[in-house]
């Protein structure tokens, strides 16, 4: 469980990066936070493993007040995975790069080859083993970042735009991944810009703009709200932009609702 | 007939160390002023393409190279790099790389002053450059302070100053938010519809850009497997097995045809609204 209480921070511009965030988790939640270039995505995550301090309200993460532990600490219960792969990656290999947090835990050989092979297979890198990380593409450099913090099973996963560089297929496997260690039990919390995934995959989605949350709620019923939309300046799900242009009472992000709107309007069912 | 600014035949290319050739048998041609969306699954060899179409295929990365890339009715590979980068401007995914100088009007300067052009050519080429992105208010600041679009849109810049007859852009709004990555497509299409620029970009995000372009080419281990216009190919029945991305509109387009009877082949929101509001008796 994590519970934000009226977090503000800033980093000393005259800007509340983040302005009287209120947010709970629950355990085992799968949600996304959106917002604009800005609005303070990225730094409210950056409290979650505290890597910053509130300067104003307090984060607990499953009961322990991020001000009074250590990073290392935290980074065993949250795992953080950066949205540019280059600033985390630094290991010879792949192979390496999986196993080198789970080295510094300290845990035995037989788990820590174990869990390599799981995250391997998991994320489709066994042929790229005995690579360089570096010498791999955007997207796969993404899926190494991701199984390197995969595999050492943080019981909350955090992500900052995971699904750059990755084409639609890739994209639906990492959503099958996250929703598996989320029905496993973990928190899964996701931040991204890409409206779509958000809309296909993730049930619950919080709205940032400008260091505030402007909304909270059930996916379907947040992506659709014009207000919101235009507030947070996010491109809205395209089909609750076709909602809005063919006139709907309930606009929808699901195909299959808007087909049933759409046959009903041509059957004369209304205007 | 037009003479093709782009014309590639049989080309198949394997990296030095690699088993596995990237392209295979490539054939393709685009007209002066096409614009051209690239697309299909990832290590498909969208990225090797666009390089072999400024040189950097094979002159910069050696490897296994066969049959004819001409661009602008140069041989890539017969052609000095400065002298194909007058022609063919590369845009990368990340613009952080390819930024290098103080000021954005020295990222500009940067590529005519190589080309040892007098001074104010220099700066008519700069200016022109910066004022056809957008970017005139950003010339005196530091690339780095630049958010990701505004660094992307100094890029595109800096090879207009060299006024190439083609772009060629790999996932330029791979690291960019929607509105910006929105802002930086139509940025293309208002280049290639004002300025006559070639373009040839490759992109996954198809809902944002296939009703821009004259044409999708999509490409699978390495060869061309679908090419026409965008309405024939993301409605072609091959290119939903490949697990391209298709947009919404088209899913729900393709899904009603089937329920009414009728063949619908929408690309964007406002285009299949107005159909089904037209329908409404």
């Amino acid at each position: 469980m994590i519970s934000i209480e009226g977090v503000t921070y800033s980093y000393g511009d005259g800007i509340n990066a983040l302005d009287g965030i209120d947010l709970e988790v629950k355990n085992s939640e799968l949600l996304a936070i959106v917002g604009e270039n800005g609005a303070g995505k990225t730094t409210l995550v950056k409290h979650l493993n505290g890597l910053l301090k509130p300067q104003r309200g307090r984060v607990m993460v499953e009961g322990i007040d991020t001000k009074e532990t250590t990073v290392a600490t935290l980074a065993k219960k949250v795992g953080l995975v950066f949205q540019n792969p280059d600033h985390m990656l630094f290991a010879e290999t792949v192979e390496k790069e999986l196993s080198f947090a789970l080295t510094n835990f300290g845990l035995p050989p037989e788990e820590i080859a174990r869990r390599v092979e799981w995250a391997l297979i998991e994320f489709r890198l066994s042929n790229y083993r005995d690579r360089s990380p570096f010498t791999l593409s955007g997207g796969e450099k993404k899926r190494v970042s991701l199984a390197s913090v995969l595999c050492y099973d943080p019981q909350i996963i955090v992500l900052d735009e995971p699904t750059t560089g990755q084409d639609s297929l890739q994209k639906t496997r990492l959503a099958s991944t996250l929703t598996k260690l989320n029905r496993q039990g973990k928190t899964v919390v996701v931040v991204t810009h890409d409206i779509e995934f958000v809309a296909d995959f993730i049930p619950r989605v919080v709205v940032m703009s400008r260091g505030k949350i402007i909304a909270d709620g059930p996916t379907e019923e947040i992506l659709v709200r014009k207000d919101v939309m235009e507030a947070s300046s996010i491109l809205p799900p395209q089909l609750a932009e076709l909602s809005w242009k063919l006139g709907l009472e309930s606009p929808s992000i699901k195909a299959e609702i808007i087909i049933e709107e759409i046959k009903q309007m041509l059957r004369g069912g209304q205007k | 007939m037009v003479l093709a600014i782009i014309e590639v035949e049989g080309l198949c290319y394997t990296y030095p160390d690699s088993g596995t050739p990237s392209l295979i048998d490539v054939n393709f041609k685009a007209e002066p002023g096409e614009f051209v969306l690239i697309t299909g699954p990832s290590g498909c060899g969208k990225t090797t393409f666009c390089r072999a179409l400024n040189g950097l295929i094979p002159n910069s990365y050696g490897g296994d190279f066969k049959g004819n890339v001409v661009v602008d009715g140069l041989s890539t590979s017969s052609t000095p790099v400065y002298e194909l980068a007058q022609r063919v401007g590369l845009v990368f995914q990340n613009p952080e790389n390819e930024l290098f100088c103080t000021t954005v009007e020295r990222e500009v300067a940067f590529g005519p002053e190589n080309l040892a052009l007098p001074i104010e050519e220099i700066a008519m080429r700069v200016e022109e450059a910066l004022e056809i992105v957008g970017i005139s208010h950003l010339k005196e600041k530091s690339p780095e302070e630049l958010s990701g679009g505004e660094q992307q849109k100094v890029a595109i810049a800096a090879l207009l100053a060299m006024k190439p007859k083609v772009l060629v852009l790999d996932e330029p709004t791979a690291n960019l938010d929607p509105l910006s990555a929105k802002s930086v497509l139509e940025l293309m299409h208002r280049l290639n519809q004002k300025n006559g620029v070639t373009v040839i970009l490759v992109e996954h995000r198809l809902e944002m850009v296939s009703h821009l372009v004259d044409r999708c080419v999509v490409f699978e281990g390495g060869r061309i497997v679908a090419d026409g216009s965008p309405r024939e190919v993301l409605y072609s029945d091959m290119v939903s097995e490949l697990g391209v991305g298709l947009p919404k509109v088209v899913q729900v387009s393709k899904r009603l045809s089937g329920i009414i009877g009728e063949p619908l082949r929408f690309l964007t929101s406002d285009e299949l609204a107005s159909y089904v509001r037209g329908k409404v008796p």
